[in-house]
């Protein structure tokens, strides 16, 4: 499909793996670095100011200076993603560390009554308790990754974003707003599809939510990065 | 290539000229201050307000909520084609993208006031303007703060893409490095960008510090936590009372009550 001289859906697809993959790896990454701070206070106090201190850095100072830190060229695709997700870690740490935090005391005894070793107790009690808040912070990460991608059309690296630097070049609004409303678009197909996965993995949130777990969810659930 | 950039930070008219890092820093916070400043003006009335009375509480969420996942250079280059070039749509962009955590954080934290705290205002002979002066919002001022830092530092950053529709500020640098192939412009300026949005976070989490409960001053509030207490209720106005996390801490996570049901934004 050809618009505004640009073939679309491949540059679509280029910016969902662009957003999506990298919000997948700081996860994974956040969930080690995130039940490691829960576990030592004295790692929680050093790494969770330090993810919010890395959060702060602008888009664009990332991805000029990832090639200083990784070596890569100036141009390579990889300074974004490598970015997008050091921004992904910044904010899931603090999510997952909330997310164990709010797992009762009660449970976690009863689990451990119940003979569940310390792996078993992750993965089989403490982590599905804290699906509602990682599905908040997941879409938080992955929103913004969103639009945080197409700030990388300003170094050449923007997938959709590059309809911006072309329709600012060209005089051409049509060009723009079509980038803005897909951009937009499919950030929301993709912030649905979480809460759909956080329906299916935790169904009881959605029979009763607790009004202690949906506040921390939505407090997840708003918050903007550039 | 460090070389190069120290060599870049150390050149002398690097710090004199009218494009020198100073002339461009003070751009930056300038175009920063400005936004801010016109966003608050129009947002913390309005969440004020919203906060006070409860009514269009779920279009402050949906606007706090959807705005978030506009990409800011659509809406930068959008503004600068319908408006032409210059400070006018910039700041407008930067505005629009600051209205909505300040809008969040105001409306969050006037909502979030203990409601004995405000029967008790409201049981002294308080009028509803008072409460929200003198109670409402002295109690709020945590979660307002947390609003302005999130607004600041998202304004910072698109600032810095200002510069790639014509604008100056420290965005300059990493522009200008791109088209002349200067890498230790673009590192400098990167660096310099980076070190301004940490700096201002922190200030503003010292702030965030600084208007936190246990402050002095709030004699209002005081004096309605000394009826509390006196009538032998439970509660009290502690303002860590009003909902959500820690504000002094963490990254842009501006809390809002839960409406609860609310879905995507």
């Amino acid at each position: 499909m050809r618009l505004f001289g640009e073939d679309i859906l491949p540059l679509a697809a280029e910016h969902v793996v662009l957003a999506v993959v990298p919000v997948l790896i700081g996860l994974v990454i956040s969930l080690v670095l995130g039940w490691w701070a829960w576990r030592v206070p004295a790692v929680r106090r050093v790494l969770v100011p330090l993810t919010g201190v890395l959060y702060t850095i602008p888009s664009l100072a990332l991805f000029v200076v990832m090639p200083l830190i990784l070596g890569t060229r100036i141009l390579d695709p990889l300074n974004v993603a490598a970015a997008l997700v050091l921004y992904a870690v910044a904010l899931l740490v603090r999510t997952v560390v909330d997310g164990l935090d709010e797992v009762p005391d009660d449970v976690m005894t009863a689990a451990v009554a119940m003979g569940y070793r310390p792996g078993g107790l992750l993965v089989g009690v403490q982590l599905p308790l804290a699906v509602p808040v990682l599905i908040g912070g997941l879409r938080v990460a992955t929103v913004s990754s969103f639009s945080l991608v197409a700030v990388g059309a300003i170094i050449g690296q923007g997938a959709l974003g590059a309809l911006f630097t072309q329709g600012f070049e060209r005089f051409y609004t049509a060009q723009i707003v079509f980038g803005l409303v897909s951009i937009v678009v499919l950030a929301l197909i993709f912030d649905a599809l979480w809460v759909l996965v956080g329906r299916l993995l935790a169904p009881w949130t959605r029979a009763a939510r607790g009004p202690g777990r949906s506040a921390a969810e939505d407090d997840a659930t708003v918050g903007a990065r550039v | 290539m460090l070389t190069r950039i120290v060599a870049w930070f150390a050149a002398p008219a690097q710090w004199s000229s009218s494009t020198g890092i100073p002339a461009r820093l003070a751009e930056h916070l300038g175009y920063t201050a400005l936004a801010v400043l016109v966003a608050a003006v129009i947002a913390v009335p309005i969440g004020a307000w919203i906060g006070h009375t409860g009514r269009g509480r779920l279009v402050v969420v949906g606007i706090a909520n959807g705005l978030r996942s506009l990409p800011e250079l659509g809406v930068l280059v959008l503004f600068v084609l319908l408006i032409g070039l210059g400070l006018l749509p910039v700041v407008l962009a930067l505005m629009l993208l600051a209205i909505p955590p300040l809008l969040a954080g105001t409306y969050s934290g006037v909502a979030g006031v203990d409601p004995a705290a405000v029967d008790a205002a409201r049981g002294m002979g308080m009028t509803e303007r008072q409460i929200l002066l003198e109670v409402e919002l002295p109690n709020a001022l945590p979660l307002i703060v947390a609003g302005l830092r999130t607004a600041t530092l998202q304004v910072v950053a698109t600032a810095t893409i200002a510069a790639y529709v014509s604008l100056g500020g420290l965005g300059r640098y990493i522009v200008d490095g791109q088209a002349q192939r200067d890498f230790a412009q673009m590192a400098g300026g990167a660096i310099l960008v980076a070190v301004l949005a940490i700096v201002l976070e922190l200030a503003l989490q010292a702030l965030g510090r600084a208007v936190a409960p246990g402050r002095p001053g709030d004699r209002a509030a005081r004096r309605v936590a000394a009826f509390l207490a006196a009538r032998g209720s439970d509660r009290s106005s502690d303002p860590d009372r009003s909902s959500g996390p820690d504000p002094s801490s963490g990254p842009d996570v501006v809390p809002v009550p839960a409406p609860s049901g609310r879905t995507a934004p």
